[in-house]
Parts: C-alpha cells; structure tokens; sequence
C-alpha cells in the first residue's frame, strides 16, 4: 500500500510550504520523504511482526473477497449473458425458447432414465465413520466426503461382493426426484439443461419424472431390491392416466438405454419375474424410446474398466506420475481400492461387449475396417493410413503393440483357460487390499499375457479367468451372446433382457426408436497392454502407454486405439440396433417398430464461455446439444420421427453395418 | 477478542500521536539533517513507547488496523471451526441423548408398516417453475422453504411470484410456482430449522428408506381440490400409497400428517372414495384396504383462531407484537413497500388459508357469553415462560389464579372484539350487530382506490361501514363470517366454492357429497373401515391465542389495513389476556379444544360421523421448554412444530409403523382439559 502511506504523509507537507511552486522541490521532495521512511521501519523490523502481516494479508484478501462476492450478488442476472453477447454476439435462443414462439406446448409426459455415474447415491444407514452423513449423497455433489474420509467412502460404495446387494449394515440409495441427476456435481449439468427448456414449453414436475435407480445394482436386482422397476411402471401409469391418456416419451441415457430394454421386457412378462403388465403394456404406455449415447452392444471402455479398472484418462495419469497414484497415497492404493469397488458393481458388466466376434470384428476383421479417427477429415482420405492390415479393432486386448499389428497367422498364442492358476503370491497376505489378482498367482499372469490377443469373444473368458466371483455374479444377471433361436424358452429369463440380440422388442407398432448420439470424437475401441513391473500388491496389468501410432497411425495414441463415436460410446454400439438390427421387420423386430437414427456432429464450444457448448457430441455433453434438445422437444410435443427429418447420420454407419453378417 | 479490540484502540490512539507528531519533525529536516533527528525521533518514541507499550505500532494506519483485525477475526474463526469439526461428537461435552430409533432399533422393532407424511401449510417447499423477467436464474430453485434469500433481494418480485390469482385461486398467467416433492420437500423448513427431519431420521434408524416413506408434498396455498385439478396430487397420492401398499408385503400405510395437512387427508379419503368426475374412484372399501392408521400431529381438525387474524389483519400475535413495538418499521414504506399491506393481498389469494377457519360455529366455540373453555386456568408463568414478563415472575400464583378467575371471566367466544371492554361487557350491553344491513349500506364506494398500488379489498370498503364493523362490537364465530364476507368479498366468494364451516344436520343429505364438505370433519363421515385407528398427537401446555381485542389503526391512510390486534390491551398480571389476544391451553398455534375434539367426543365410539366406529387414541405431549441451548428445539417440546422432535412423539409413531395399534402403547394419555371440555358441547352424534 506505498500509495495511501504516500499521500497520508505528504499531505501535511504541503501545508507548512505552500511557496513551493517548484517541480524540482516536488521531486527533490519525494525521494527524501521515501527514504525517511524506509529508514524509520529500519530500525526496527520487528514492528510489523510474522503474525501481523499475516492477519493484514487475510483481513485484505478476505475484504476484497467478501466485496466481489457482494458485487457478483449485487449484479444483474443477465449480466453474464451480456457479456458473452457482446463478445462472441448475439446467442441464439435456446430450444426451449424458440419452440415456444412456434406454438409449442406440452404434451406428452417425458420419463428420464439417467445412465451409469451419473445418478446420485445417498447414505440412508451406515457404519460409525459415517456417522452425520444421513440422507447426503455419497456419490453426486460435491463429492466432500471422498477426500475427507476415503476409505470410508469406499467401504460404503461398494456392495457385497457374493450377493451383489447391500453389505451388511450399510444401505446406500439412489437420490429420487429430478434432483437425482439434474446436475451431476455443481456446475456439471447432465439432465438440467432439457429440463430447463421443457420446462419452457410447459413441462413441470407432473409431466416429467426421472427414473432414478440404484446404477451399481444389476437391473433385476433394483426391483429385488428396492423396486425401483414397479415404481418406473406404476408412475408411467400414473402419468399416462393423469395427463388425458397421451403416451410418454421415454428418454434413457448411457447405460439407461439398457435399462430401459430390461424394463420393456419386465413390465410385459409375467408377474414372478416380471411385472404382469399384459403383452401390450408398451404399445398402451410408450410413445417413443428416444436413447441418448446408448451403449446398445457395450463399450470397450467398460473392458479396460474391469480388467485394469482404467481408461484412457487414467491410464495417462497413472504413467505420467506413477507415484500418486500406484503408491499410498494417505495410506492406501487408490487403484486397487477403486477396483475392488467398481468390481463389486455389477452394473458395470451391463456394458461389456456384446454380440462376440460377429459384432466386434475377430482376429483379422473388424467392421469399422480401417482407421478414421481424425473425425473430420478421416472421411476425405481414410486409406492414408499405413500398416499391411491397417488398424484391427476386433482385437480388444493386445499384450504389446507389435502384437496388435501382425497378422494373426503370425503370432504364437497359448491358451491360458487351462493355466494352472498359480499359488498364491508370495506375501499376498500382507497386501490389506484385496483383489482378485492375487488369486491367479504369477502363473495365471503369465499364462494370461501369453495369449497375447483377445477379441470381444476371448475377452469374456478372460474375464472369467481373472475375476470369476465377480463374472459368476455377472453371468447371473447378463448375457453377451447372440441368441440362434429367439423363440427357445431360456430367453424368457431376466438375464436376456438387457441384451438387445437375445431379446425381442415388444409388440407395439406405432411406438418409435431413436438412436441419438454424438459423433466426431475418437473412442477408445481396442487396447494395448503391458505387464506391471512390479508384480506384488499391484494390479498386474495396465494399459501401454507408450504404444503410440505416430503420424502412419493416427488411430493409435497412449496405448488406445480409436474410433469414431462420442468419446465412450463407438458409433457401432450406439448405432447398430437403429440402423440394422431393428430396421424394419427382423426377428428382433417382429412387429416392425420404426427406427430413427439421429448423429449429431461434434462441435467443440468456441470459447470459455459457452462452457460445454451447445454443438457438443461427447457423451455427457450432448444433453446440452439444442440440435438434440430440439428433437427431443419436438416428439414430446407430438412430432413422429418423419417429421423429425427421419435418420440423420455423418458417420459410416451403414456401411459399417452391411459388413456385419447377422442374420436377421 | 476482547484482547485484541483494546490493542485496537490502542493502537489507534498511539497512531494520532505519532501522525501528529512526525510532519513536524519532517518539515524541519530535509537530506543532510534527518538522520541526527531520526534518532532523537527514535530516541523519544522509544521513551514514549516505555510508557505505553513495548510495541511501537507506527505505521499502522486505520484502514490496515481494519485489514489485521478482520484478519485476526477470519483466522480465530477458521481455526476454532476446524477445532468443532476436528473433534469427535462426544467431546464438545454434550452428551447426545439416544435416539428413540436407536434404542426401538434395539427393542427388535423393524419396518412393517409404509409410512406416508403429509406436510402442514407453510412447511412445505415451493419452487419456480415459470416466472416473470424479475424472477430470472430461478428456475427451480426455491422461493418459499430454504434460506428465503430471495425475499431480501427482491421483495416484490418475490411476492407476485407467490400470489394466486384472484378470482381463480390457481395460477396467475405467466406464473408456476410449483410444490417441492419428495422427502426433501419439507425435511427442513430453512437451513437447521426442521420439521420432519428428525422423524425421518428415527424411521431409517429402525430401516426405513425412500421405498417405504413418501411426502405427499402439496401446494398448500391451493384449496384441496385444486390440487387434483392443477396438479393430480390427489391422484398422486392416491397411486403412490397403492404402490407402496403392492411393493412392501400388501401392508396398509400408516399416515402422519401434522397441522393443516390434517384435513387436507380427511379430504383426500372422502376424495378417494368417491366416484370419478369428482373423486378418485377408489370404491368404498379403499381406505379400509390401504390405510392402518392415521397419526394426526398438531392436528387443526376444527380450525385455528389464528387464521381468524391472519385473514383479518394479517397478524398473528408475534407480528402484532412487532407492529406495536416498532410502528415505523413495518406501517412505514421500507424500501418503498407497504409491508403488511403487500403481505395481506398474497394471504388473501391463498384459498387454503380459509380452511384453518374455526369450524362448527358457536356450537363449538361458544358463543357471546358462553365457550366449551370457561373455567381455563391462566397460569402463564408456569406455562407461558416465554412470554411472562419480569413481574410475572415474583407473582405469587396460587392464590392468584383463583381471584382473577372470579373477577375476569375470560369471554373465548368472542373471537374477535373491538376494545377491551367489549371483550368483558355481558351481553346484553352489546349492540346487535346488522351486518347484512351494512352490506347494502356500505356497497363499494370505491373509496379513493386510486391512491395506492396496492390494493387490498379494504379499499373497496368504506370508512363509514368500517366505522360501523368495529363500533363497540363482538364478533363470534358465527357472525364472523358474516363480518369477512363483508370485507373480503371475492376471497370469501372463491373460498366458500371450496371449504364449508357448518355441521351437518343430515349427513345422509345428498348435498354432502360436493367436496366443499370433505375437509370438515363436522360435515362428513368416516370413511368404512373397521381396523383403521386416527390418533390425535397433539403438544399441550403453551398458551395459544384463542380470541383477539381489535382496535381501528389510527391512520386514516387510504391504503393502510383498518384494523388492527389492540396490542395494549393487557389483562392484569397472571390473566389470559396479553398483548391484545386471550390465550388457551395448546400447543402454540391450534387450540387443545380443535385438536382433540373430534377424537375425544365427535368420533369417540360409534357416532354419526364415525359410522363404523373407527378407534381413535388421544396422545397429548405436555411441553418441556430445551434445558439449555445446546438442546437446540428440545426433544421434549408441545410447540406446533417443535413436537415433531419431540421423542415421546416418535417413539409412539415408530411402534404404530413397526405394527403396534393404539391399545398396545397406552390408549389415551391426556393432560388438558379436552374431556371437560368436550363434555360442555352440546353436538348431536
């Protein structure tokens, strides 16, 4: 603060001298009047002592704090808007807005049905350490609770390990209401955007419902559990009877889409295992399934996720500082601790590839065939890349880059389904984290890299080889295959229903399907690994991330091969049901329900301001797409998918799904 | 801090000195001659500072002073919070009692019974849902419940918001205000302030979660049935409880609501039951099928005189308190608004407000010299602490309370009365009150309307008339309607197409089937349903406003409210008149005689109302002001809303959910008056 010690002193000075009309006595004046000063505090640097300062420096900082904080309040609201009109000029009315003025308004009720991650959790009875978090979320938020006590947290997210529901003591619930995954955490928008603008043209809580459900369950356990499927049935109903008998429009997300396949399929079976809504329950009660990003045959990601417990993000920075986070940090290994949790979930397995290697590609196939990743301009020259057999996505995992570019007839590979599963690791006993690792011994990891490559097919059974109490769980709840003979009575078992190619849709043929996600964005599609070094209390296999492409293969980068699709979702799984398996009359069809395929290109947002954008393709983002808002708001007011526009596609979609040989 | 506020001082006078002191010494020297004089300036401020204080505070000017202390402060502050949070529960050396869900948890108690809770007015959330340029960026947040930020930032804005419209009593164009659902609808009323937190907390300790305990949060400025018409939440409600009925086991739910959420059930089971255009079509066996118990907390089945007041002048006794204390503060425009008269219009669009009006006339609540309460004992310095005043204290109340009963007979019946004296003359010194002569009198004369914004129906009334209503007059039940009819017209008009405060000659009479009956209890019959009980939880022991003294406000302002609670009309020490209102037995807001009534004689065995002869328990929780801070509400309070932490409450409430019925946790349990009372009521059943 030179200037107000400044002018404090001086102002005395001038009264005694006002003769001095001089600048140069000003001048001479200063410097002297400075160096008194500096030699006053001289003298004794004491003065302004350690503790002092630092009450001055905090009493400041919080003052100015506490003033922008009333100037940020005092603001108009639209003063931001203004802001960004002035810079990037005028926005564009968001969809909400703009349909309005074309007349516009509510009429069918809208049914959310959040996807995995995104819902909120929250504590309802727990051990001691979580002792005053009561009905706050554990998982949503702010996520506080995670840093403050984590081990704490961990132990409360994870379920049983054996039954797959609640541990003993603990009950954690999905957070009910549009709350539950309107925001994400603060700030991080998932749902709140298309509420906002079907709130606009009238939708309000009556009208719209978000089925919350517990994400880390398996589908059928949620209604065994807490029967959250009844509760989605009855309120369906309750929305159809109360809103003068117009169909809902049903919007699932991510892993909702799977969840909602399940629940079609619940609701019309019969009452011990299904809901004993009559076969025409769908027909009477849905207008339209609008999926959003649906990972309709699974995602890869969920295969890195499993295996290693990392995608790409992770794997990245787990090379970069391998001390933060293989190491202990506050006295536990983050990894392994996050991997005996998300392996306890049996959600997770939902989203594992499905359909094999007809879908997926095999050894020296895939249907995406060569690399296109650089979204844009991949279509104008797609033959560019190098490499005699271009980039082969049917192989999930490969140990070794080289592996994951020779041709199959070329490699060596040694089953590892008979490997003895070796005794257990040496001090396997002092590792306090428990994962199933330990249970293969060195053998069984060795025996596991041996085989070198594994497609969707084989990826299965490594699964079971390296985590078979968590796949026995899975096989209970899911299956993966595709199904010869639709009309076998074994399909009429839960563990189908989530599996687009081993169940039928219902029998309703004015209902619609939309398949709605983003494109433009590479996603992880295959993957290549490597041994851990150090083999003992660590997960012994993690993602390569030196294995880069270069500039010959764009495709290949930190140890991940990409393809297009909305950064979680390829464009195969999302796109494939929708532009193939369901269109038009097929077996998994029969009663012929329309399908619509809607691809909305990734734009990323032009500047900071526009925070996620409203172009954007990537999973979560695209809720605040107005291009989908708009669709999405348009069905609800009564538009069917032609007048929509019909299908929408930019990506590769259909010739992809010409060379899948499924029969139909 | 006390230390260091002196420093402050300390330093602040030091540093005049020394500002006084050195331009001089830097006008005489300049280059060449400083040093010799710095030292000497050293020299004498050190002296100086032997005196005073070894610190040699200088260059501390005001606004670093300003600086350290917030400083200081912010630092303390910090660390002493994270102290509290550092340190375990049980070391801040308030031993928590254990929860009554704790300890029925290990009594074996388990969840049997869904549990279904009915929030009361004002306690519930309400949230934006559409709104006017003023109310941008609140887009489903909350305007009313919650940390009210809103009613300071934008005061008018807020209230539009809030309002009716007029002469529908559903939405304004251009506006939804939406209930909040779920159970954080009225969990907390406003950040630490609970309501049904506590009882939330105690049913998931026994294990209950979301799938078996629904709100049935409604909008509670809406009359009942406008809820099913502008929202379906009888509908709603309807489903969610056959939903919780299918899913847990076929158990009937047990229901809990409290304060006006009390008739807005009784409304919903004659709703259900009736047939569609009108009901929900439920057929007349569904509560019998769906429902085990009702557990009515605070209930207002008769009404509350408080909405007399609220409708009236928009007072309760707090505000009136207030408005006497501080006249310039709340009759004065502050921020250029008319405080209470903005405040009456909104009430006065809120059409449930009508349905908390005392029902059953004078039959129940007495007339001009008589009330089913004579005989009440005022012993406000035992009960009333919070309002006794010093003198109350060295009152010597045994002999008392007799003398004053004898000299003062409180006259209840009179709920509104203009003037004190009005309040104790017989009867006879009365003048008869015409007030459909005033009607014809007094039509709107438009009585300078123009000169306010802000309109209030009392602007379409004359000063003349008003001249005539407040005349030396008492007002019972009875007339009172007549009375409100006269200045709330279309509020009285809209209302009384939804609720009606008769008693049924003839249930049987067709006429009872429109839903305006439904939510009195003196106009409808119980539902069928044998093994169904209705309790009657209600706190006693605080006194609560019963009849009001009225005076003409002294302005002739055209655009003040004419009326006014006489706050200086104040009985003699130990009276049940204080502050302009006469107070009974209760629990602070409803009236013992309201809340036990129906449970104690109207539906007691098998009477008209009560066809089949429903159980019902009378439990009355006697209050017990919190020991000392840290106790926060108490866990043994009577107070309308306070009970719901009351553990007596709901520990009873945790055994009927876990099976329990009425007999097993003691039947009656009653402390008032409500049996003497209800024994001087003559009602045919």
């Amino acid at each position: 603060m030179p200037f107000l010690r400044r002018r404090k002193g001086k102002s005395p000075n001038s009264e005694p001298a006002p003769i001095d009309d001089d600048s140069e006595t000003e001048k001479e004046h200063e410097p002297g009047q400075k160096q008194t000063a500096r030699r006053r505090r001289n003298p004794n640097p004491n003065r302004w002592s350690c503790f002092a300062n630092c009450c001055w420096l905090i009493g400041v900082i919080c003052s100015i704090w506490w003033f922008l904080l009333f100037l940020l309040n005092a603001m108009p609201a639209s003063f931001p808007q203004y802001v960004t009109e002035a810079i990037t000029g005028p926005l564009s009315d968001p969809p909400g807005v703009k349909l309005r003025k074309e007349g516009l308004t509510a009429k069918h009720p809208v049914v959310f049905v959040p996807g995995i991650v995104t819902g909120g959790l929250e504590l309802w009875e727990g051990h001691n350490c979580a002792d005053g978090l009561f009905r706050k979320r554990l998982w949503g938020g702010t996520f506080g609770e995670l840093y403050k006590r984590p081990l704490c947290w961990v132990e409360h997210m994870s379920l049983d390990n054996e039954t797959g529901l609640d541990p003993s003591g603990i009950r954690v619930r999905p957070v009910s209401g549009l709350v539950a995954a309107d925001y994400f955490a603060p700030g991080y928008f998932v749902w709140a955007v298309l509420i906002a603008n079907l709130a606009r043209i009238g939708y309000e809580e009556k009208t719209m419902y978000m089925a919350s459900y517990d994400w880390r369950l398996s589908f059928q356990n949620t209604e065994v559990r807490d029967q959250t499927l009844s509760r989605i049935k009855s309120n369906i109903e309750l929305m159809v009877a109360t809103n003068g008998g117009n169909k809902v429009v049903v919007l699932p997300h991510s892993m909702g889409v799977l969840y909602f396949l399940h629940f079609m399929k619940w609701v019309e079976a019969p009452a011990p295992m299904g809901g004993g809504g009559g076969s025409d329950w769908c027909a009477k009660h849905i207008k339209a399934v609008m999926n959003i990003g649906g990972p309709f045959l699974g995602v890869p990601k969920a295969v890195a996720g499993l295996f290693s417990i990392e995608a790409r993000d992770i794997a990245v920075a787990r090379a970069f500082a391998p001390g933060v986070l293989d190491k202990d940090v506050f006295g536990l290994q983050t990894l392994q601790h996050m991997m005996r949790m998300t392996r306890t979930w049996d959600s997770t397995m939902s989203m594992l590839p499905k359909g094999g290697d007809t879908i997926w590609g095999g050894l020296d196939w895939s249907p995406e065939g060569n690399c296109h990743c650089n979204a844009k301009k991949g279509k104008n020259n797609d033959t560019n890349n190098a490499g005699p057999y271009g980039v082969n996505y049917g192989r999930i995992i490969s140990f070794g880059k080289d592996v994951a570019e020779t041709h199959s007839s070329k490699i060596e590979r040694i089953d590892f389904r008979d490997a003895v599963k070796g005794n257990l690791l040496a001090n396997a006993t002092q590792c306090d984290v428990w994962t199933e690792y330990h249970e293969i011994g060195v053998g069984g990891v060795k025996a596991v890299s041996d085989y070198k490559i594994y497609t969707a097919g084989s990826i299965l059974d490594l699964l079971h080889f390296v985590a078979p109490k968590l796949m026995a769980r899975g096989d209970a709840h899911f299956s993966y295959g595709i199904a010869d003979n639709l009309d076998d009575p074994k399909y009429e078992h839960y563990k189908y229903w989530s599996n687009p190619l081993e169940t039928r849709l219902p029998n309703a043929p004015d209902m619609e399907i939309y398949s709605m996600y983003g494109v433009g964005i590479p996603t992880e599609r295959a993957y290549v690994y490597k041994l851990t070094p150090t083999a003992e209390c660590y997960i012994p296999f993690q993602i390569d991330t030196s294995a880069e492409g270069g500039s010959d293969n764009p495709c290949l980068k930190d140890g991940v091969y990409s393809s297009d699709g909305d950064e979680t979702v390829p464009v195969l799984s999302a796109g494939f049901m929708c532009a193939k398996g369901w269109r038009g009359k097929t077996r998994f069809n029969p009663s012929g329900i329309r399908t619509y395929l809607r691809e909305y290109d990734h734009a990323p947002p032009a500047n900071l301001l526009e925070g996620r954008g409203t172009q954007s393709g990537a999973h979560v983002d695209i809720m605040g797409n107005f291009a989908l808002i708009e669709d999405v708001l348009r069905v609800a007011a009564g538009a069917t998918g032609e007048e929509l526009g019909g299908d929408k596609v930019h990506s590769d979609i259909f010739k992809w799904s010409e060379r899948i040989n499924l029969d139909l | 801090m006390a230390a260091s506020i002196l420093r402050f001082r300390k330093l602040c006078y030091v540093q005049h000195v020394i500002q006084f002191e050195t331009p001089n010494i830097e006008n005489k020297d300049e280059g060449v001659k400083t040093p010799k004089f710095e030292n000497e300036l050293v020299e004498k401020q050190r002296s100086k500072n032997k005196n005073q204080n070894k610190r040699q505070p200088r260059e501390w000017r005001c606004i670093h002073n300003c600086c350290w202390i917030i400083g200081f402060m912010c630092t303390t502050w910090w660390l002493l919070l994270f102290l509290y949070h550092t340190l375990p529960p049980a070391m801040t050396g308030f031993q928590v009692p254990e929860s009554p869900g704790t300890r029925l948890r290990r009594e074996g108690i388990s969840p049997l019974h869904p549990v279904v809770m009915v929030p009361g007015i004002v306690t519930g959330g309400l949230e934006l849902w559409e709104g006017r340029p003023c109310a941008e960026g609140l887009f489903r947040k909350r305007l009313w419940g919650g940390s009210f930020s809103e009613i300071f930032k934008r005061p008018l804005c807020l209230l539009e918001h809030l309002s009716l419209h007029n002469e529908t009593g559903l939405d304004p164009p251009g506006i939804r205000v939406r209930a909040v659902p779920g159970l954080a609808a009225a969990d907390y009323f406003a950040p630490g302030y609970f309501v049904w937190a506590v009882l939330i907390k105690n049913l998931a300790k026994i294990g209950y979660e979301g799938k078996n305990m629904h709100m049935a949060a409604y909008d509670w400025r809406l009359s009942f049935q406008n809820t099913e018409i502008r929202d379906q939440a009888l509908s709603r409600l309807k489903s969610k409880i056959e939903l919780m009925y299918a899913t847990n086991g076929y158990k009937k739910v047990v229901v809990v609501p409290h304060s006006m959420g009390v008739i807005y059930f009784l409304h919903f089971m004659k709703w259900v039951e009736s047939p569609p255009p009108m009901g929900g079509g439920g057929g007349p066996g569904w509560c019998a099928t769906h429902i085990k118990a009702i557990m009515n907390i605070g209930p207002a089945f008769l009404g509350v005189p408080k909405a007399v007041s609220n409708i009236f002048s928009a007072e309760g006794k707090d505000v009136a308190y207030i408005r006497a204390m501080a006249p310039g503060v709340l009759d004065s425009k502050i921020l250029g608004l008319q405080t209470f008269e903005h405040v009456m219009r909104v009430f006065r669009t809120w059409d449930s407000l009508i349905s908390l009006l005392p029902k059953g006339g004078d039959a129940i609540w007495g007339n001009l010299d008589w009330s089913p309460e004579d005989g009440h004992i005022c012993d406000l310095t035992k009960k009333g602490h919070l309002h006794s005043n010093a003198g109350d204290t060295n009152y010597n109340n045994s002999n008392g309370n007799r003398v004053f009963q004898v000299k003062e007979p409180m006259k209840y019946g009179r709920i509104i009365s203009f003037g004190k004296e009005t309040s104790q003359l017989p009867s006879s010194e009365l003048p008869s009150h015409n007030l459909k002569e005033l009607l014809q009198i007094g039509s709107p004369t438009n009585f300078n309307s123009s000169c306010g914004d802000v309109w209030t129906e009392y602007d379409e009334v004359s000063r003349e008339s008003i001249g005539k209503i407040a005349e030396k007059k008492a007002y019972t039940v009875q007339t009172l309607f007549d009375l409100l009819r006269f200045v709330a017209p279309k509020m009285m008009q809209r209302a009384e197409a939804h609720f009606s405060h008769g008693i049924a000659d003839n249930l049987d009479n067709p006429k009872y089937d429109h839903y305006k009956y439904w939510s009195n209890p003196l106009e409808t019959k119980l539902p069928v349903a044998l093994d169904m009980e209705i309790y009657c939880l209600s706190g006693v022991g605080l006194p609560t406003e019963r009849s009001y003294i009225y005076k003409m406000s002294p302005s002739d302002k055209c655009k003040s409210i004419p009326f006014r609670i006489d706050s200086s009309a104040d009985g003699e020490t130990g009276s049940c008149l204080k502050s302009g209102a006469y107070f009974v037995d209760g629990d602070d807001t409803v009236p013992v005689l309201s809340a036990g009534f129906m449970c104690a004689k109207g539906w007691k065995g098998r009477t008209r109302f009560n066809p089949s002869g429903i159980a019902t328990y009378i439990r009355e929780y006697r209050h017990k002001p919190p020991v000392s801070l840290l106790e926060g509400r108490g866990t043994e309070s009577g107070a309308h809303v306070d009970i719901m932490g009351n553990v007596a409450l709901i520990e009873d409430i945790l055994r009927v959910a876990a099976g329990a019925t009425g007999a097993h946790i003691g039947g009656d349990r009653i402390y008032s008056d409500i049996m003497r009372m209800s024994e001087r009521i003559n009602l045919q059943l």
